[in-house]
């Protein structure tokens, strides 16, 4: 298993536009993907829990990512919340 | 007349006929279905149609609107692909009831979820959830869409709305959304702003079809929805919209234009912001610059310090956005009466002669330091300067100094290029106003801030509203003060500027003028009404 932590620079936290785009990043991977944060988590592939986390703006999350691509799946998904979050 | 007072989502003033808008609302019944399978069938049939429906949504808003506005479709679609939100449907249709009715029950179930959250952007997405699911439902019960029908551009008036029934109305055939419910936060507001309409939400009217064709007036300044106003009130707010939509033609004509009096003094304008998206508010208005970028909101609502990544990143975003035009940041400017439970300030009697701004920052330097770290390292990416709040004394300006040049070496030995800043303070206190003589020589700019410097000098509690007449912002004791430290600075060689509401005061700017204040720095709505008033001179 990989991991790795970030904090949410994003002024509205992880809203709709993002969740939306991080939905469809993480379904393009097999392993599975889970984003702890907020004393919650949520698999990264589905939208509603994970923005019912409430995650915000300076809360630090931690991705978890779990399978046969783990490692180019976790690079993509550090990316991504470099890009978007 | 009828009145109601609601939220404004967008300032401007609309006039016309009212349109209710009454959704064709669909009374779900509970009944048990005798082939659980079919009706499966039922609702996957209806999520297809749905999916469709939304996709070509997209389409049109992407047209009309942009990928911003239209990327809400997007997150429809997939709320409707959501593993969760699916298992819920069907686990009450396996139970045997009918596909409407387990619609219902995963709407209920997920709006309450968002609702229930302590964040009002996500208490507004209960609205999303609700409007995919009413979608489904509606095709399930074969109830047509929703529309507005009418020949002429009339206010829409409704209980709430859904961003796809904001969508699917003729922008031509709007002039302003009014609803009883919402909030600033829907997509309803923020499409309104995308189609530059005044919109007022959560006004609470408990009115119906009963308003339908009736005159009404929408002010987006007031935040009042006026339903038949009397022929005087109605004429006067026709002729306040006039007056409006003249005034705003005239100030964005001054837009490219030089801040520079007919005798051809000239004056800086620059914009006040708070937060990094406010960059693109000041860039529009046409500021020259960012005249005070108050750095606090990166330390308010939330649990811990801001990293020094996370401020950079901030300061670097909005350096980046202005170019080569001035950036003057603030440092923190925080004390007991602002709630920041991690820095643990204790209770002060008096808290806006406590604890606070740069005296935290000097006691507890390694606050400052990260702070310091950050600007200094987005400083190669625009043109930064950098001011200090709440000074006092001599002494404090030599102490910040020798943290500043303590802090570029350090950045220098780790790498980093640092470009040039200029170092300025607020001048905010009489003290400082009384020796910016001294201070002028310590320093590269002053920038006046008006409202504590009022508040010291006429000791008056500004958040006092039954002293409000008291405080006299045009006290000659605080003009004179200005005036006093814009001489020294002038003399010293340096430049003066005032971030304060004050500065934004057309009544004064002939004044600050003739003083020779180089800088006024004001709200972003402010700065063409500002420059007309420098050009009126």
């Amino acid at each position: 298993m990989k991991e790795f932590q970030f904090i949410i620079r994003d002024p509205v936290g992880i809203h709709a536009r993002p969740a939306g785009l991080l939905v469809k990043q993480a379904a393009e991977f097999q392993s599975s993907i889970t984003i702890n944060g907020n004393g919650k988590s949520a698999d990264a592939k589905k939208l509603i829990k994970l923005m019912s986390l409430g995650i915000k703006q300076g809360m630090e999350i931690t991705c978890q990512v779990e399978g046969e691509d783990e490692e180019t799946a976790c690079e993509a998904m550090k990316n991504f919340f470099n890009e978007n979050l | 007349m009828e009145k109601y007072t609601g939220k404004s989502v967008l300032k401007g003033i609309a006039i016309g006929r009212i349109y209710w808008y009454q959704k064709q609302d669909y009374q779900v019944i509970k009944t048990e279905v005798e082939d659980k399978e079919a009706e499966k069938r039922r609702f996957s049939r209806a999520v297809e149609t749905a999916q469709a429906q939304l996709s070509s949504l997209y389409d049109e808003t992407l047209a009309r609107a942009g990928e911003d506005h239209a990327m809400i479709f997007d997150i429809h679609k997939m709320m409707l692909e959501d593993d969760d939100y699916l298992d819920a449907v069907n686990e009450v249709l396996e139970e045997g009831f009918n596909a409407e009715y387990a619609v219902e029950t995963a709407q209920n179930q997920f709006a309450e979820l968002f609702a229930s959250m302590d964040d009002e952007y996500m208490k507004a997405r209960a609205v999303d959830i609700k409007d995919i699911s009413r979608r489904v439902i509606r095709i399930l019960a074969g109830v047509p869409e929703d529309g507005i029908l009418t020949d002429e551009p009339v206010i829409v008036a409704a209980d709430d709305l859904t961003p796809s029934e904001t969508v699917k109305m003729d922008k031509n055939k709007i002039l302003a959304f009014v609803t009883a419910r919402g909030s600033s936060n829907s997509h309803t507001a923020i499409l309104a702003r995308s189609m530059n309409l005044p919109a007022l939400v959560n006004t609470g009217m408990k009115a119906g079809e009963e308003l339908n064709g009736k005159i009404g007036v929408v002010d987006g300044f007031s935040g009042e929805f006026l339903v038949e106003p009397e022929q005087d009130l109605l004429d006067e707010m026709i002729h306040r919209k006039n007056q409006w939509v003249a005034d705003l033609e005239a100030l964005e004509q001054l837009k490219g234009k030089d801040n520079v009096t007919s005798d051809g003094r000239r004056v800086d304008l620059f914009a006040n912001i708070g937060k990094v998206e406010d960059t693109d508010g000041a860039l529009n208005a046409d500021a020259g610059g960012i005249g005070l970028f108050r750095s606090e909101f990166l330390y308010l609502g939330r649990e811990s310090f801001p990293t020094e990544e996370e401020q950079f990143l901030s300061y670097k975003a909005v350096l980046e956005k202005m170019g080569n035009k001035k950036v003057v940041i603030r440092t923190l400017d925080i004390g007991a009466d602002k709630k920041v439970d991690y820095f643990g300030l204790e209770q002060e009697e008096n808290p806006a002669l406590g604890y606070r701004a740069i005296r935290i920052c000097l006691d507890r330097p390694e606050i400052f330091i990260t702070q310091l770290r950050a600007i200094f390292r987005a400083s190669a990416y625009g043109r930064a300067a950098v001011m200090f709040p709440m000074i006092v004394s001599v002494n404090e300006v030599r102490r910040i100094k020798e943290i500043v040049e303590q802090v570029k070496k350090e950045l220098s030995a780790e790498g980093y290029s640092v470009g040039k800043v200029e170092l300025g303070i607020m001048v905010e206190t009489p003290a400082a106003a009384l020796i910016s003589d001294e201070l002028a020589k310590e320093v590269d700019f002053f920038s006046i801030g008006t409202n504590d410097l009022t508040q010291y000098t006429l000791a008056v509690d500004r958040q006092n509203q039954k002293l409000e007449s008291t405080c006299d912002t045009h006290h000659p004791a605080v003009l004179k003060l200005i005036e006093m430290t814009v001489a020294n600075a002038h003399r010293a060689g340096i430049w003066a500027g005032i971030c304060g509401e004050l500065a934004a005061d057309t009544d004064l700017t002939e004044t600050f003028l003739a003083m020779g204040v180089d800088e006024l720095s004001v709200s972003a709505s402010s700065v063409l009404k500002v420059r007309k008033a420098v050009r009126d001179i």
